[in-house]
């Protein structure tokens, strides 16, 4: 029943493949909020 | 439901974690699916490119949005105790199937000019999947994180919020890498180059989904007790005193008053928070009309350009997305009721500035706008945990998705009220400041009635749990726990 801690290389991952995609986003929306701000 | 399913690596017994599994790897395969399934606040980008090829009225295609949104009340709350029965990972491979057959059904329906089948595709069967994938994830998160379940569902519904964020600018820019005379200001994109689009999205997030599906897990033991979790290392013995025990199912627990108030605090929450949302460009322009020059022959003008506006949109998009990470979060510190005071209370304030000083300034009224946003998402992403609080994990999936129903009313209720307010007014987008007050002073009713609701959540008497009977058969990890009602 028992099995290899999960690593971090695995972690790491799993974070990235869901990170990414999201700082995509959040980055695609500053830049829109931005103009708020420049006009 | 109950029949066997094809696929036994996605039963629940096989999706139950080992030793050394650590729980850190369960928010990412919750974000998977909550990114993709978040889209679904990102269909306005079709709906003109929509309305030109089926030629028909922005109503009709509007429809396809609302079908998907009540589907998702539907669906989450009536299918909520099979997903507790059959644990996340079929749940989110299930989710996964319709979300991703729902874009492919929808695109043949572009391909073949039949809105129907978008109705049926991404309305319905897409609806599905977004029910049973909102509340899967959650569900699972705050039995791996019993020590901080506003941390976890937080995380989660911050992924619902970030996924219009991410399908917003990505399917535009689809549709122009398909059509590319899409890409000028006025243009819209073929019929062609959505139907494309939704095949590149239903692929993708199909893929996105089952990532999440094959990395969920399931705490050991009894339904992801903190006990269990505690004694197989997953999580810190140091909070188990955090532990209630309460055990009370979804079918007591409509019973209960408790799951009413919160009923009516989310609903009150979720109205107060569409009324800035709906109406968020053209409001900010109408608080900042200036009256026309005498003499001149052009309306009154607004000193907000619609680029501005669009900026105001982005950022109540950026702060609705925090306050579901950061609030819900803090009120693993702060306590459920407490932060719901704040929400709702600080809420009526916010409210009450934004009708009567907000003009004063374009940053004063971003600052309270953003703010209140901030809790309307907060609201959202603390519920689950608050439901946790008074049920316990055992249904706590079924029972979110039975009070998601207030959502579903209260995305038909708030546009209705504060459109017809509005209107009463004029047209959005040639009013001014104080044609907004009447519909902002509503919001400060509605926001009123939740808090007192609030104040009337007190714990779930007795009669309503569950006892455990430990009896052999249920005590192997991967059965399926049996609670029986005994007489206390």
């Amino acid at each position: 029943m028992t099995q290899a801690p999960t690593s971090r290389a695995r972690l790491a991952l799993a974070w990235l493949l869901v990170g990414i995609p999201l700082g995509y986003g959040v980055y695609e929306t500053l830049l829109k909020a931005a103009k708020l701000f420049t006009g | 439901m109950r029949g066997k399913f094809a696929f036994p690596f996605l039963d629940r017994s096989r999706s139950i974690a080992k030793p050394g599994f650590s729980r850190w790897l369960v928010p990412p395969a919750a974000l998977a699916v909550h990114l993709s399934i978040g889209q679904v606040y990102a269909f306005s980008v079709f709906k003109r490119a929509l309305q030109a090829h089926f030629a028909t009225s922005l109503t009709a295609i509007a429809w396809i949005f609302s079908l998907a949104i009540v589907m998702l009340g539907l669906s989450a709350a009536f299918l909520g105790t099979w997903v507790e029965r059959n644990g996340p990972r079929k749940a989110m491979f299930t989710s996964a199937c319709c979300w991703g057959s729902g874009f492919a059904i929808g695109a043949l329906g572009i391909a073949t000019r039949q809105l129907w089948l978008l109705y049926l595709g991404y309305g319905v069967i897409g609806g599905i999947g977004l029910g049973v994938g909102y509340i899967s994830p959650v569900s699972t998160l705050i039995k791996w994180f019993p020590d901080r379940p506003g941390l976890a569902t937080g995380m989660a519904i911050m992924g619902f919020g970030g996924g219009a964020l991410i399908a917003s600018p990505l399917s535009v820019r689809l549709m122009q890498a398909f059509d590319p005379r899409a890409a000028a200001p006025t243009a819209i994109a073929s019929g062609d180059a959505v139907m494309k689009t939704f095949l590149v999205l239903g692929v993708g997030y199909f893929a996105v989904m089952m990532f999440g599906a094959f990395n969920v897990r399931l705490p050991p033991g009894s339904r992801g007790s903190l006990a269990a979790a505690t004694s197989t290392g997953h999580v810190s013995p140091k909070y188990a005193p955090l532990q209630t025990g309460v055990t009370i199912s979804a079918a007591n627990a409509i019973r209960t008053p408790q799951f009413w108030m919160l009923w009516v605090v989310l609903f009150c929450n979720v109205t107060a928070g569409i009324g800035i949302l709906e109406q968020a460009a053209p409001m900010i322009q109408d608080f900042f009309r200036v009256p026309a020059a005498a003499g001149s022959s052009l309306g009154a003008t607004s000193r907000v350009s619609a680029a501005v506006a669009g900026g105001f949109v982005g950022l109540l998009s950026m702060c609705n997305m925090a306050g579901r990470f950061i609030w819900s979060s803090a009120s693993d510190l702060i306590g459920r009721k407490r932060i719901y005071v704040i929400y709702l209370g600080l809420g009526m304030v916010l409210y009450t500035l934004l009708a009567t000083v907000g003009s004063r300034s374009t940053a004063l009224f971003a600052g309270l706008a953003g703010m209140i946003l901030s809790f309307y998402g907060g609201g959202f992403a603390t519920i689950p945990a608050y439901l946790k609080d008074l049920f316990g994990t055992f249904q706590v999936g079924a029972i979110h998705g039975r009070l998601l129903t207030a959502w579903s009313c209260a995305g038909v209720a708030g546009p209705l009220i504060v459109n017809a307010i509005i209107e009463s007014r004029g047209k959005p987008g040639a009013l001014n400041a104080a044609d907004y007050q009447p519909a902002l002073f509503v919001m400060v009713g509605v926001l009123a009635v939740g808090f007192v609701a609030n104040l009337f959540v007190r714990s779930v008497h007795t009669r309503y749990h569950e006892r455990f009977d430990a009896s052999p058969a249920t005590a192997r990890p991967s059965a399926p726990i049996q609670f029986k009602k005994v007489a206390p």
